[in-house]
């Protein structure tokens, strides 16, 4: 009987002590750990160029992200954990700061609005199997790897391209005038070469009556566009067609101002001409362009809080895409999070999988990916900046101003 | 392409020209007396860029009125970079005072990024948008007042060295280090008041190019390296050759903007350069070793 004893003592204090202490790790540590992570929030890490030549856009990205803890809040999502990484304009730089907040426990990537350095971090987010929410970046290729844990809820460049050139000629009808040629300016980064790329094949659907004269290509880190622009005034062009960022945008207004060549208009299919930093750089000179981007819809509930929200955290600053997009990333990754009920790559890439968001901000039915990642069911709109702020002027349906058409000379600006 | 247009390029690229000339006179000035290669240069003239930003944005002050003060300043940096900084190193291998160089260059950066932070910061002076027109020709106001400005920075530098006492001190001691030390001459004291000088032009250079280009605590290297490329160009060490290699690479990159493509334009001067290397080692102005 003792030895009865002594042999499940001995059992308890050896092999049956540790298996049980085992068992009992495994099953206290698993339901824990999915509480403790919903209790700490998901770990979210968001890569932006916060520095170098793009660091104003990702700087508006951040406002983003600032704005969104109250609003998940206010619709019942869990919180996120957010875990800064600066891309400083730079891809090899955004592949490092990816790696290194996944190192340092980043359950989820978000970013980065610029297709390259997105590019650089999907490898890095599909190589350690973690799921990747792109904010902003247009490149078609992205979505076109077989990835699994890569997921854009942004138009690509021939969603963008598609969209800009039919609420072009809505513009040119309801105006009744419309440029005979344009010269196309382009940044020859990752986005602004598959703008260009898009152009040679989207363009000849649409038969759009301007025919584009000259392609310039520049580098988006220039700081003297004196050149380009001359070059472009000399071509005759009646109308300019550009794909730029933020930096280069002032740099071109400045140099049209300068070179006293006011275009019928300028029609822009990137970012740059709608941001803030751009409207307070330029004051009155930057009245009049025409951006034709993926944006909000006004009507639509969030919109009003994420407009509320932006104005009470920054007063006198635009929602604009940035914002809109950036905070539509983290709103999936809350989506998700609730969902899956875990912070497991695997759960989580397959609760991004099945989203299915109506309650949203930007344009279209909602948030929904097909089989590639890609949410192809976003619209796109076609603004024009108006004393300080930005209204909507395509589509028809959409507008909430009449276009300013042909674009006030320059030199007619008091 | 209408004939107008080469020519408006132009003025416009040589205009520029002159502005990274002075800028490079200052890298030139420096390695043809001291012999020491200033790897910050370019962050230094960062610095001056933010002095006249912060001094425009809290007073209104003109860059180009803030010209002197400013370029006082970085005179005021240099000669103490030289005097506590730099002197030790003179005799010390090349590694160390490229490393020493490189390191100041980087603690410069990053103290202008901690201090004013990333974003681009610029000038808005009431002539910001001017221009003038002669006949088919469009000058830019404000390049037309830097490259003036530069000019007489320029103008005022030669005349220093050719005429004053100090200037010729300062030459003797670039001709011959040792002969300058057996007639006297307080070496240590000459060659900070040349860094002072230096950094002066960089200081003026500064002032202009904020009127010309928004600022950026990462904008430093890339200016370093145009510097550099200017001054080999026209030849390390020439003063004449550092104006020279200015104008070269500014018209350069703005032909080869309009003729080809504006995406290549500093391929075409960074082409430039290894022609220069290849057939002229020494620089257009520069004189030979041998």
């Amino acid at each position: 009987m003792s030895q009865s004893i002594g042999t499940s003592v001995s059992g308890l204090n050896r092999r049956s002590l540790a298996k049980g202490l085992g068992a009992g790790i495994i099953a206290a540590v698993a339901p824990f750990k999915i509480g403790r992570a919903q209790g700490a929030g998901l770990k979210v890490g968001v890569l932006l160029p916060r520095s170098g030549v793009q660091a104003g856009i990702g700087q508006d990205c951040q406002r983003g992200v600032e704005i969104a803890a109250g609003i998940l809040k206010d619709i019942g999502l869990p919180d996120l954990v957010i875990m800064s990484g600066d891309t400083e304009s730079n891809v090899e730089t955004a592949r490092s700061r990816a790696e290194r907040l996944i190192g340092e426990g980043a359950q989820l990537l978000v970013g980065a609005f610029d297709s390259g350095q997105t590019t650089a971090i999907a490898q890095v987010a599909e190589q350690k199997g973690i799921p990747f929410v792109i904010n902003i970046a247009a490149a078609p290729p992205i979505t076109e790897q077989g990835y699994k844990f890569v997921f854009r809820n942004f138009p690509t460049a021939g969603m963008i391209l598609g969209d800009a050139f039919a609420n072009q000629k809505a513009i040119f009808e309801a105006t009744g005038s419309a440029p005979q040629s344009v010269v196309f300016m382009h940044v020859n980064d990752t986005f602004g070469v598959s703008m260009q790329k898009g152009i040679d094949t989207v363009l000849p659907k649409f038969n759009m009556p301007y025919k584009i004269l000259e392609t310039i290509a520049y580098d988006p880190a220039a700081r003297d566009l004196s050149v380009e622009v001359a070059k472009a005034k000399a071509t005759g062009a009646e109308a300019l067609l550009t794909v730029s960022r933020l930096n280069d945008a002032i740099l071109l207004t400045r140099e049209l101002v300068k070179q006293r060549w006011s275009p019928l208009a300028i029609l822009s299919m990137g970012p740059g001409w709608y941001e803030d930093q751009y409207i307070k750089t330029l004051g009155k000179l930057s009245d009049d362009p025409l951006s034709f981007v993926p944006w909000y819809d006004p009507n639509k509930k969030l919109s009003k809080q994420l407009e509320d929200a932006l104005a009470k955290a920054h007063p006198g600053i635009n929602l604009n895409t940035n914002h809109i997009y950036t905070f539509e990333a983290l709103l999936i990754a809350a989506d998700a999070y609730k969902r899956a009920a875990s912070s497991d790559p695997k759960a989580l890439a397959e609760a991004i999988r099945t989203t299915d968001i109506t309650q949203n901000v930007s344009i279209g039915p909602g948030i929904k990916f097909d089989a590639k990642g890609q949410n192809d069911k976003l619209k796109n709109a076609g603004i024009q900046n108006r004393g300080g702020k930005l209204v909507t002027v395509a589509p028809m349906a959409a507008a909430n101003a009449k276009v300013v058409w042909p674009l006030t000379a320059y030199d007619k600006r008091a | 392409m209408p004939a107008s247009i080469y020519l408006n390029v132009a003025v416009s690229g040589l205009l520029t020209g002159l502005v990274y000339g002075l800028m490079a006179l200052g890298l030139s000035v420096i390695f043809g007396v001291v012999r020491v290669v200033n790897f910050a240069h370019g962050e230094m003239m960062t610095i001056a860029m933010y002095i006249a930003v912060a001094l425009f944005a809290a007073y209104r002050l003109d860059p180009l009125l803030m010209l002197v003060p400013i370029a006082a300043v970085l005179f005021a940096l240099g000669y103490v970079m030289q005097a506590g900084l730099i002197n030790p190193f003179i005799n010390r291998p090349e590694h160390s005072q490229f490393m020493l160089l490189v390191a100041v260059a980087m603690i410069i950066v990053n103290a202008l990024l901690l201090i004013f932070g990333p974003d681009a910061r610029s000038v808005q002076t009431a002539y910001a948008y001017d221009s003038f027109q002669l006949g088919p020709l469009i000058v830019d106001a404000t390049k037309a007042y830097a490259a003036v400005a530069a000019a007489v920075v320029a103008g005022g530098l030669f005349a220093f060295f050719r005429y004053s006492l100090t200037g010729k001190a300062i030459r003797a001691c670039a001709d011959n280090y040792q002969g300058a030390l057996v007639v006297g001459l307080d070496v240590r004291r000459l060659y900070a008041l040349t860094f002072g000088l230096g950094a002066a032009c960089v200081g003026a250079a500064g002032s202009m190019l904020v009127l010309l280009l928004d600022v950026t605590p990462a904008l430093g290297p890339s200016y370093t390296l145009l510097a550099f490329v200017i001054v080999i160009t026209g030849g390390l060490g020439s003063m004449p050759g550092a104006l020279l290699g200015g104008m070269l690479i500014g018209v350069t990159e703005a032909l080869a903007g309009l003729l080809f493509t504006p995406s290549a334009k500093s391929m075409f001067a960074f082409g430039m350069l290894v022609l220069v290397l290849l057939f002229r080692p020494q620089g257009i102005l520069g004189k030979s070793a041998s």
